[in-house]
C-alpha cells in the first residue's frame, strides 16, 4: 500500500469536508476531522467496494453511527465517484441529496442511515451476522464516537458481536476525547476504553488514529484472528487537520465562511510539505 | 376466500402456538426469514421454532434497542427480519429504534408484539400496552394489524413474510374465539364485515371483535341489528368500508382493547370528520388510565370492554340517530 497516497486522499477528505461545511455556513467540523484518516484507509483500499455498483452483493460494508459527521463521509464517497463532486456544496440546503445525518435512501454508498447515537453499531451488527448467514465472506465497518459511548446500546452491541462470535466486524472507536459540551470526563467519565471493550469481549487495540499506516495496520492485523469481533480505538483529537478547530474548546458544531475554510485548507497543504500533516505542531 | 364461522367456540389451541407455526411455514418458504428474541421465546411461543429453524433463529437476550436495530440492519444486508417480544418492549422501549434503524431508512423489518392491551393479565399495569397503536400509528412507512383470531394470524404472519416494509402485528398469546374458518385469506388494508346489521356499526379488531359479536347477539334479542366491522388493518385504514357502514348503518361505535386516543377510534374519527360527515359515534376503549393486574374478563370489565358494554354503547349511537 502507497501510504503516501493515502494520506494525500485523508488530506483532500479534509479538504473537501471543510469546503462542504463552510457552503453550508456551519456544521460537524470536530468529529468530521478526526475521522477523515480511518475513512481514507477504508475507502481508499481497505475496503472491496465498487463506486459504480455501490450495492455489489459481496461488497464491504461501512456504517457511521456517529452520523452527524456524515459530511466527511460524503466527501470520502464523492472523491471515489459515487455521486458528483457538485452535490457536496448542497449539504442541508432544501432538496439535497445530502442531509445532516447520513442517509441510506439519498446517498449513494451509504450502507445504513444514522443520527440517532447508538444504533449504527447495532445495525451494522445486524449486517455482519446477515451477510455471515448469507454466505457472505464480506467485512463490516463501522465508527462509533466516544461521546456516543454513552449510550447503553453501543455495549449492548458489543455483547451481542461477542456473543455471536462476529469476527468479520470490525469497529472504530473515534477516541478524540470531547463530545459536544466539553471534555468526556467532564460530562460521563467513561473510565478505560481499552478495558471496556476487551471486557465486553471485543479484540481491543489502540492507535495513532491520524496516522494511515497505523490504522492500515491494525485492520490487516484484525483480520488474522479470527473468533472474536475487533475494536481499533483511535487515538486522536477532535478537529485535527483544521487549525481554527483545533484551536477551538467547544469545536463539535461550528460556523465559519468559505474565506475561513480555504485558509484552513492552505494550512492543509503547508503542514503536508512540511511533512507535519494532520496535526502540525499539536 | 375468507369464511366466517356459523358457530363460535374457543379454540383449543393457544395464538402462540400458532404464532410459532406459522413463523415455521414462513422461514421454509423463505430462508432469508429470521426470528430475533429478547428472552421471550418461551413466552412467545418459539421454543419450537428455535429448536427446529436453529439457523434463523437468533435471540440475543434482554436488549431490545439492541435487537431492534440489528433486526434493520440486518434488513439492509437481505434478511427478513421478525423482531419480537412483548408488545410493550417492541413498541415502547424500542421506539426510537423502529423509527432510526427500520422505518426512516424504509427497510423490511417486522415487529411482532405479544400480550395485546388486557391480555397481558397477571403481567399488570407496567406490561399493558394501551398505547402501541397510538405510537406506531404517527411514525410513516409502518402497517398496523391487530388479528382476532388464530387463523387470521397465520395468515397474516405468511403475508407479513413476503410483503416488503415495517409492519407491526399486535396479538393475544393465549386462545381466542374462533372468528375464520382454518384456509381464510385476507387482504392487507381491507376490513371483514363477520355480521351484518342495519341499525349501526361496531369497527372492532382484535379480542373484541368476540365481544362485539356477543354483543351483537345481546342486541338481537332486543331487536337492534348491529354490523360488526373486524379492522383487523389499523394502518392504512379502510376507509370505504367505513363510509358503506355509515351509509348502510348511520351510526358508529369503535371498540379497541387499547386507548382511545391514538387507536382505532382516533382512525375512524379521522376518516368521518375529513369526509365532512356528522354521524352518531361511541368509543369504547381505555379511558385516559394505566392497565392493572387481573385475568381477561375482569379486566374486560374493569376497563368497560366487555360486551355488555359494547351493547349499551350501541344503544346511545342508535338514539343519538336522526
Amino acid at each position: 500500500m502507497d501510504f503516501e497516497k493515502l494520506k494525500r486522499f485523508s488530506a483532500d477528505i479534509r479538504i473537501w469536508t471543510i469546503r462542504t461545511i463552510a457552503e453550508a455556513g456551519f456544521g460537524h467540523i470536530g468529529g468530521s476531522a478526526s475521522i477523515a484518516d480511518v475513512l481514507a484507509v477504508l475507502y481508499g483500499g481497505m475496503m472491496n467496494i465498487d463506486p459504480s455498483d455501490p450495492n455489489k452483493e459481496d461488497r464491504d460494508w461501512f456504517v457511521l453511527s456517529k452520523g452527524h459527521c456524515a459530511p466527511a463521509l460524503y466527501a470520502a464517497l464523492a472523491l471515489k465517484g459515487y455521486f458528483p463532486m457538485e452535490w457536496l456544496k448542497t449539504l442541508n440546503k432544501g432538496g439535497t441529496s445530502l442531509p445532516s445525518h447520513a442517509d441510506k435512501l439519498r446517498v449513494p454508498g451509504v450502507d445504513m442511515s444514522t443520527g440517532s447515537l447508538g444504533q449504527g453499531i447495532s445495525a451494522a451488527v445486524g449486517i455482519a451476522l446477515a451477510n455471515r448467514m448469507q454466505g457472505r465472506d464480506s467485512w463490516t465497518y463501522c465508527i462509533v464516537g466516544d461521546g456516543e459511548c454513552n449510550e447503553g446500546q453501543v455495549w449492548e452491541a458489543c455483547e451481542a458481536a461477542a456473543h455471536l462470535n462476529l469476527d468479520h466486524f470490525i469497529l472504530f472507536l473515534d477516541w478524540n476525547k470531547k463530545q459536544l459540551d466539553g471534555k468526556l470526563e467532564a460530562i460521563c467519565n467513561p473510565g478505560d476504553f481499552v478495558e471496556k471493550f476487551s471486557a465486553f469481549g471485543l479484540d481491543t487495540e489502540v492507535v495513532v488514529g491520524y496516522d494511515v499506516k497505523s490504522i492500515w495496520e491494525a485492520i490487516e492485523c484484525a483480520k488474522n484472528k479470527p473468533g472474536k469481533p475487533h475494536c481499533i480505538i483511535l487515538d486522536t483529537v477532535k478537529g485535527i487537520g483544521v487549525n481554527f478547530a483545533e484551536e477551538e474548546e467547544f469545536n463539535h458544531y461550528m460556523t465559519f465562511d468559505v474565506a475561513k475554510g480555504e485558509e484552513s485548507i492552505a494550512e492543509i497543504e503547508r503542514r503536508l510539505a512540511a511533512g507535519t500533516y494532520p496535526g502540525g505542531d499539536l | 376466500m375468507i369464511k366466517i364461522r356459523d358457530t363460535f367456540e374457543m379454540d383449543t389451541k393457544e395464538m402462540r402456538a400458532v404464532y410459532g407455526e406459522a413463523l415455521g411455514e414462513a422461514a421454509d418458504k423463505n430462508e432469508k426469514v429470521v426470528v430475533i428474541s429478547c428472552d421471550l421465546c418461551g413466552s412467545m411461543g418459539l421454543r419450537g421454532f428455535a429448536k427446529e429453524h436453529a439457523a434463523q433463529s437468533i435471540n440475543i437476550g434482554i436488549q431490545e434497542a439492541n435487537a431492534c436495530s440489528m433486526a434493520g440492519g440486518m434488513s439492509a444486508a437481505g434478511m427478513v427480519p421478525f423482531f419480537n417480544t412483548f408488545s410493550v418492549f417492541a413498541t415502547r422501549r424500542a421506539y426510537d429504534q423502529i423509527f432510526m434503524s427500520c422505518a426512516y431508512p424504509k427497510l423490511n423489518v417486522k415487529i411482532v408484539g405479544g400480550d395485546a392491551g388486557v391480555t397481558a393479565t397477571s403481567n399488570g399495569g407496567t406490561h399493558m400496552p394501551f398505547e402501541d397503536i397510538g405510537i406506531m400509528r404517527v411514525m410513516p412507512n409502518v402497517t398496523i394489524f391487530e388479528p382476532s383470531d388464530a387463523v387470521m394470524l397465520r395468515d397474516l404472519l405468511n403475508q407479513m413474510a413476503e410483503t416488503y416494509g415495517v409492519q407491526y402485528i399486535r396479538f393475544s398469546r393465549k386462545n381466542t374465539l374462533k372468528i375464520y374458518e382454518e384456509g381464510s385469506t385476507f387482504e392487507i388494508g381491507k376490513g371483514v364485515i363477520v355480521r351484518e346489521g342495519k341499525d349501526a356499526t361496531i369497527i372492532t379488531c382484535g379480542i373484541l371483535v368476540a365481544e362485539a359479536l356477543k354483543a351483537a347477539d345481546a342486541l338481537a334479542a332486543e331487536g337492534i341489528e348491529a354490523r360488526v366491522f373486524d379492522m383487523f388493518t389499523i394502518k392504512p385504514i379502510d376507509r370505504d368500508l367505513i363510509m358503506d357502514s355509515i351509509a348502510k348503518t348511520g351510526a358508529i361505535v369503535t371498540a379497541e382493547n387499547h386507548q382511545i386516543i391514538g387507536g382505532l377510534a382516533s382512525a375512524v374519527s379521522e376518516v368521518i370528520a375529513e369526509e365532512g360527515i356528522g354521524v352518531p359515534m361511541e368509543k369504547i376503549g381505555v379511558q385516559g388510565i394505566f392497565g392493572e393486574v387481573g385475568d381477561q374478563d375482569y379486566l374486560l370489565d374493569r376497563f368497560h370492554l366487555s360486551a355488555p358494554y359494547i351493547a349499551d354503547a350501541v344503544k346511545r349511537a342508535v338514539s343519538k340517530k336522526k
